[in-house]
């Protein structure tokens, strides 16, 4: 008996070994493939790279939400900015905020803080909104959440546009330290897909699943429906705020506009096109479509007529793929199946 | 300072913005209780009916109510496209892929808006006499005011009237109680879906159309808040149930209203941020809202 146990034990943990040393293959893996791009591409495409990590993020996230748990959450583009305009107050240097914030608090106004906390205290800000709106929200059945998340979303813009001594309003918050980086936004890419990962292959994503197929029965069963739908929506806010903060020090100035319903939508078909339910569709997804309207956007101003782009074109065509997934292939690309590399979690 | 006329004036214009979402809410509350579906596309046909009322007017069309009759007419045909090419190929699907397309559609809308018209926000000016002001007992409106009214009542009586004593509108409110069951007894689900999308976009063009005159503005992105505001007044009143979207509308515009009137301007730029807060509200002590009816669910 004593023998079998030990034997188990053992090949359990050269298991676990030879996933941990697979695990830093593949981030090596990524490593010099960033290095690489750091030294042989432009800043222009480096950027595009940038925002790519970003999406990702956004996208494996909301999948937990919208894919795994079956909520539909709208509230990219709320999330993000709040956790935006926490990490840029957080972040800005403290010569620049008595310049610029006179009517910040004290304590804010004498405290600037490194990029990593600042980063982790927008995604907890972020979270904190979702256990606000969520605890109302989703102990309902239907698809308020929707409706509520683009009402949070209202709600932040409206805050960003009036809290003058915190937000500055309209005039946003601009000179915020370019920080962020293809190195950070697929470090915090690799981090999102592994917890995400790690989630749904636990009880709770199991939990998850179960409420996403039939809400009774897993109810029946004894899972804590609130709090799993809650654990999924709070967690994939925390990583939209991470995304915001990631993006703030990016592009370095931000007002309440720069988080509008187009980013949140954006995502949305990142998600569908990818699959909902697949995390690496969500990767694949996120990536075609940060591709796709750059290269659309070459077309809009190639087909300008009298002088003006024609804007809006790259949006429809987004839409409409969005449109035309649903109706044809539901599924989208990867229909809720992964792609399996050797060393991932399996159960 | 809130002396009885600056009251009646709030209550005028609480009845006014009332009228407004009460149209909004009604189409939305219909396809909500046929399909449970939320359509985020219901405020673009808003903006639709406002963009072809405004080519009209400026065509100098008369008499003016043409201008609100053609496009509360067109845009009814255009609910009937929209759901006959995006949501019926997807009726029986999960609820999940039609809230998707509504958004898809709803973008589609907007943008095909910014392409051709671009996203200029234009003036809506209608003829001098409808905005003139009245004054009874130092309370004024306009003729506006008093045709919105006027118009909601009429359009919701109307409404009222066909959902209670037609066949059709028996089907309908049938099938919203429990569509399966409605197919069962030899209702068309299709027609009634069909009919349902063509009031409810009659109505969200007939609100489109005051409420461009109102803010004498119109642009592409316009349906958004107001589509939004009213599916949070549709809840309030109970979703998918009719007088409920009445009420809700009623309710919602007296709250804004009051909330810009009676508290100090400061807070008065968080007016959008209130309704949504209620909405959250709302929810956590009665997410059926005040004329729905809980529906329990049983395996």
């Amino acid at each position: 008996m004593s023998r079998t146990m030990a034997g188990v034990s053992r090949v359990k943990i050269n298991g676990t070994t030879r996933n941990l040393l697979i695990g830093c293959a593949y981030v090596a893996l990524l490593a010099a493939l960033l290095w690489l791009a750091q030294n042989t591409l432009n800043n222009y495409y480096l950027r595009i790279l940038a925002v790519i990590g970003i999406n990702i993020i956004l996208t494996v996230s909301l999948n937990l939400t919208n894919g795994f748990a079956g909520d539909f959450s709208l509230g990219i583009a709320a999330f993000m900015s709040i956790g935006a305009y926490t990490a840029a107050l957080l972040s800005l240097p403290v010569a620049m905020k008595t310049a610029s914030f006179p009517g910040l608090p004290v304590w804010l106004q004498t405290t600037s803080i490194p990029f990593l906390p600042a980063t982790i205290a927008g995604g907890i800000m972020a979270a904190a909104a979702a256990v606000i709106v969520g605890i109302p929200v989703l102990r309902l059945r239907g698809h308020y959440l929707a409706v509520a998340t683009l009402g949070l979303m209202v709600i932040v813009r409206v805050v960003a546009n009036n809290w003058q001594d915190v937000t500055r309003g309209a005039r946003g918050i601009n000179g915020i330290p370019p920080l962020s980086n293809i190195w950070w936004t697929f470090g915090w890419a690799v981090l999102t897909i592994y917890v995400v990962w790690m989630v749904v292959h636990s009880p709770y994503g199991r939990a998850m699943i179960g409420i996403r197929e039939d809400w009774l029965a897993a109810q029946a069963r004894g899972v804590n429906v609130l709090r799993t739908r809650l654990l999924a929506f709070t967690l994939s806010a925390f990583f939209a705020g991470v995304a915001g903060s990631l993006y703030a020090h990016l592009i370095t100035a931000i007002t309440p506009s720069s988080f509008s319903f187009v980013i949140t939508f954006n995502i949305v078909v990142m998600l569908v096109v990818g699959g909902m339910g697949s995390i690496t569709g969500s990767v694949i997804g996120a990536v075609l479509l940060t591709l796709l309207p750059e290269g659309l956007r070459q077309v809009e101003t190639a087909l300008a007529t009298g002088g003006t782009p024609l804007y809006g074109l790259s949006q429809i065509i987004i839409a409409l793929l969005a449109a035309l997934v649903m109706i044809f292939r539901r599924q989208g690309l990867f229909g809720g199946r992964e792609i399996r590399l050797p060393g991932m979690v399996e159960r | 300072m809130f002396t009885p006329t600056y009251i009646a004036q709030q209550i005028i214009n609480g009845v006014n913005l009332g009228s407004m979402y009460a149209l909004i809410a009604i189409g939305l509350t219909m396809v909500y209780g046929l399909l449970r579906l939320i359509n985020f596309a219901h405020g673009d046909l808003l903006m639709l009916g406002a963009y072809l009322g405004l080519l009209l007017v400026s065509a100098t069309l008369t008499p003016l109510i043409l201008t609100l009759f053609i496009p509360m007419l067109a845009i009814g045909f255009v609910g009937i496209l929209v759901e006959r090419l995006a949501y019926r190929p997807l009726r029986g699907a999960p609820e999940v892929t039609m809230l998707i397309t509504s958004l898809a559609v709803s973008s589609i809308i907007e943008n095909s808006m910014v392409m051709t018209v671009t996203a200029q926000p234009r003036a809506f000016n209608l003829p001098a006499g409808v905005n003139q002001l009245h004054t009874v007992a130092g309370v004024s409106f306009s003729t506006l005011d008093a045709l919105t009214v006027g118009l909601s009542v009429a359009l919701m009586t109307a409404l009222t009237f066909y959902v209670r004593n037609t066949r059709t509108g028996i089907a309908m409110r049938a099938a919203a109680e429990n569509l399966r069951a409605a197919r069962l007894m030899g209702i068309d689900i299709n027609r009634v879906v069909m009919i349902a999308f063509f009031l409810g976009s009659m109505l969200a063009a007939a609100a489109g159309w005051l409420w461009a005159a109102k803010y004498s503005t119109v642009e592409p992105f316009m349906g958004f808040l107001p589509g939004l505001k009213a599916f949070v007044a549709a809840v309030i009143g109970g979703i998918g149930v009719i007088p409920g979207a009445v009420l809700g509308g009623y309710l919602l515009g007296f709250a804004e209203i009051f909330f810009v009137g009676f508290l100090p301007p400061a807070f008065s730029g968080y007016r959008d941020a209130f309704v949504f807060a209620l909405l959250l509200l709302i929810l956590l002590i009665r997410p059926n809202g005040i004329l729905g009816t809980s529906t329990e669910e049983r395996a």
